[in-house]
C-alpha cells in the first residue's frame, strides 16, 4: 500500500488517491494538422519505463486536486510531489 | 522418454530416483534462425509449433530467469474463448480447440478441466450485455448459453442467491468448456516438447540489447553473450516495454501489477470457476482444494510483482458477501504478476518498425488462456515473415489506423 503525499492534505493512504496515468503527455495544438501516426502517439504511446515515472495522482477522496508525482516503478518509492503545469524534474519530457 | 503407465511402474520401482530430466540444459550457441525472447508459455508454445508446424528447428527461448517465472506461473488458469468481437472471438476459440488434445500431444498432463464457466448479471442492463455477448458467440460457433437465477442456484449451490443479496444474482452466461489448466504444467509440457524437437531453451540468460545492420536485426546481446538470429520474436509480457526501448521504439502498452490468491485448502466445494464483472472477482477451486482468487489490475504502473492490498480487500469483501461459506477461510499466499495493458485489451501479434524483430505482447490480464494459439500465429509469423489470418488484425498499426478491437469490458471480466 502507498503512502502518498498530497501536497496539500499531506500523506495519505493510496486508496484515496485515482492514479492518471504518464504526466507531460501534451495534446497537439491543431488535431487535424498532425499525420495519423503522431495522433497514435499522442493518444495511446507510453514511456512505461522500469523506473523513474513521471505521474499524474488526483487525491479523489480528499482535496480532489490533481497534482504530479516522479516515482519509482520497481521499488515504487515517490521521489517528489510537484504541481501540475510546473516543469518536468530534470527537463525531461 | 514417453510418459506412460508403463514408465510410471518402472521408476516407481526405483523409488522415483531414476527420472531422466524433463528437458536439457544447453550451451547458448553462437547463432540460430530464430531467437525468442522470454520463456513464458507464450514464447515455449511459439518455439514448439515453429519446430513441430514449420520445420525450424534452430531456434532458442532466451530466459532471464526460469521457464514460467513470469505471469504463466502466476495467473489463474482461467481458459474460455467467449468474446464479444470476431477476431477475438476467432483467435481465442482456434486456442481453445488447441486446448482440447494437448495433454496427449505434448506426452504431459496439463490438467485441463471443463468444469465451466460462469460470469454472474447482478443488474438487468449487465443481462442485457451477457444476453448479447451469448448471441455473439453462437453466432461464431462458441458455445455459450444464458442461464436464469434459478439454473445458476442450482449450478452452484453456495452462492448467494437470496433476494436480500447486496449483489443479487439475476442470471449469469455459462461457457460449459471453459475451465482451468494447470500453469506450471503448460510451462514444463511446451518447454518438453520443444526441446524434444530439437529447440534450445535457455534459462538464466536475460536479453540486454538488440543489434541492427542497415536497420534490419542481426542477433541479440545477453547475459551469456552475443547470438545472432535470422529473425528475432519478443515474448515478454509485463516487461515488453523495456525490451522495445532498447530496440529503439515504444508500445501503446503499460505494465500493471495484477494479484492473486489463494485459502487453504479445503473439500470440494466449487466445482465451477466464477466471475463477476460487477464486483471485479473471480474465484475456482483448485485441485488441491484451495480457493483461487482474482481480481483487476493495481491502478498504477509497476514492475515490482507485488501489489497493493486494498485490491484484494476490494475483492475478498465482495467475494463473501457472494459466497457467505468463504468468510471463515484464512488465506494463504498473495502474489503479484506484470501484466502489459493494451488501449483495447487486445494483443499485439506481428511486426515492428525494425525489420525481423517481432513482438508478441499486449495480453494483458487475459492471455493464459490463448497460450497454444498465440504459439501457433507466432510461429507462422517467424516461419513465413507474414501474420496468419488469425492474427492479421492484431497488428501494432491498428492504433494508427484506428481499427482497434475494443474488448474492454465486453467480455466478461478481464480474465
Ligand atoms: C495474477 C494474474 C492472473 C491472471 N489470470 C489469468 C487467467 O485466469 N486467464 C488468462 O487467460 N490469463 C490470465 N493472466 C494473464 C496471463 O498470465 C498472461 O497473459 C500470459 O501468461 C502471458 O504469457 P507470456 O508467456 O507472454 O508471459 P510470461 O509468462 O510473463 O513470460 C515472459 C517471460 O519473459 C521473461 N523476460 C522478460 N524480460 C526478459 C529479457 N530481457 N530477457 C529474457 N527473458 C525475459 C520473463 O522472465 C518471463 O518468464 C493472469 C495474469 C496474472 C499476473
Ligand atoms: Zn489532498
Amino acid at each position: 500500500m502507498l503512502l502518498i503525499e498530497c501536497p496539500w492534505c499531506g500523506a495519505r493512504d493510496e486508496a484515496e488517491f485515482t492514479y492518471g496515468g504518464e504526466a507531460h503527455v501534451v495534446r497537439p495544438e491543431n488535431p487535424e494538422a498532425v499525420s495519423d501516426s503522431e495522433w497514435a502517439d499522442y493518444l495511446f504511446y507510453r514511456k512505461n519505463p522500469r523506473g523513474d515515472h513521471l505521474e499524474q495522482w488526483c487525491h479523489s477522496s480528499g482535496c480532489r486536486r490533481w497534482f504530479n508525482a516522479q516515482r519509482d516503478t520497481v521499488t515504487y518509492e515517490i521521489k517528489r510531489v510537484y504541481q501540475v503545469g510546473s516543469p518536468p524534474p530534470g527537463g525531461e519530457g | 522418454m514417453k510418459y506412460s503407465l508403463f514408465s510410471l511402474i518402472r521408476n516407481g520401482l526405483s523409488h522415483h530416483e531414476r527420472w531422466p530430466r524433463a528437458w536439457r540444459s544447453p550451451e547458448l550457441k553462437g547463432s540460430y534462425d530464430v531467437v525468442i525472447v522470454g520463456g513464458g508459455g507464450h514464447g515455449l508454445a511459439t518455439a514448439y509449433y515453429l519446430a513441430k508446424e514449420h520445420a525450424v528447428t534452430s531456434v532458442a527461448v532466451l530466459e532471464k530467469g526460469y521457464v514460467g517465472g513470469g505471469n504463466t506461473g502466476r495467473n489463474t488458469e482461467i481458459v474460455r474463448s467467449n468474446y464479444l468481437w470476431d477476431d477475438a472471438a476467432r483467435l481465442y476459440e482456434f486456442s481453445l480447440k488447441l486446448w482440447q488434445d494437448l495433454s496427449r500431444e505434448l506426452n504431459f498432463n496439463l490438467m485441463y478441466s471443463k468444469r465451466g464457466l460462469l460470469s454472474l448479471g447482478h443488474s438487468l442492463q449487465e443481462m442485457r450485455d451477457i444476453a448479447r455477448r451469448v448471441n455473439a458467440n453462437r453466432l461464431n460457433g462458441i458455445d455459450s448459453e444464458l442461464l436464469s437465477a434459478e439454473e445458476v442456484r442450482e449450478m452452484v449451490p453456495i452462492l448467494n442467491t437470496s433476494p436480500g443479496a447486496r449483489y443479487p444474482v439475476l442470471g449469469a452466461s455459462l461457457q460449459r468448456r471453459g475451465g482451468t489448466a494447470r500453469h506450471d504444467a503448460v510451462a514444463w509440457g511446451l518447454a518438453r516438447a520443444a526441446d524434444g524437437l530439437g529447440v534450445d531453451v535457455v534459462q538464466q540468460c536475460e536479453v540486454t540489447g538488440f543489434r541492427r545492420e542497415n536497420g534490419r536485426v542481426v542477433g541479440v546481446d545477453t547475459t551469456k553473450g552475443y547470438v545472432a538470429a535470422k529473425r528475432v520474436g519478443v515474448v515478454t509480457a509485463g516487461s515488453s516495454g523495456v525490451l522495445a526501448s532498447m530496440a529503439g521504439f515504444r508500445l501503446p502498452i503499460e505494465s500493471h501489477p495484477l494479484q492473486a490468491w489463494v485459502s487453504e485448502p479445503v473439500k470440494p466445494t466449487l466445482d465451477a470457476v466464477v466471475m463477476s464483472n460487477a464486483v471485479h472477482a473471480y474465484v475456482s477451486q483448485t485441485d488441491r482444494g484451495e480457493l483461487l482468487a482474482g481480481a483487476g489490475i493495481d491502478s498504477y504502473n509497476g514492475y515490482g510483482q507485488r501489489g497493493s492490498f486494498s485490491v484484494p480487500e476490494h475483492a475478498i469483501s465482495s467475494l463473501v458477501e457472494l459466497f457467505p461459506i468463504f468468510s471463515r477461510l484464512r488465506m494463504m499466499r498473495q502474489w503479484a504478476g506484470i501484466v502489459d495493458t493494451c488501449p483495447d485489451a487486445c494483443p499485439i501479434i506481428g511486426a515492428t518498425p525494425v525489420d525481423g524483430l517481432y513482438f508478441n505482447c499486449g495480453w494483458g490480464t487475459g492471455g493464459y488462456k490463448a497460450t497454444p494459439g498465440s504459439g501457433w500465429v507466432f510461429a507462422y509469423t517467424l516461419a513465413t515473415g507474414r501474420p496468419h489470418r488469425l492474427n492479421a488484425p492484431f497488428s501494432l498499426d491498428r492504433f494508427r489506423t484506428g481499427r482497434l478491437i475494443d474488448e474492454h469490458g465486453a467480455a466478461g471480466v478481464a480474465h
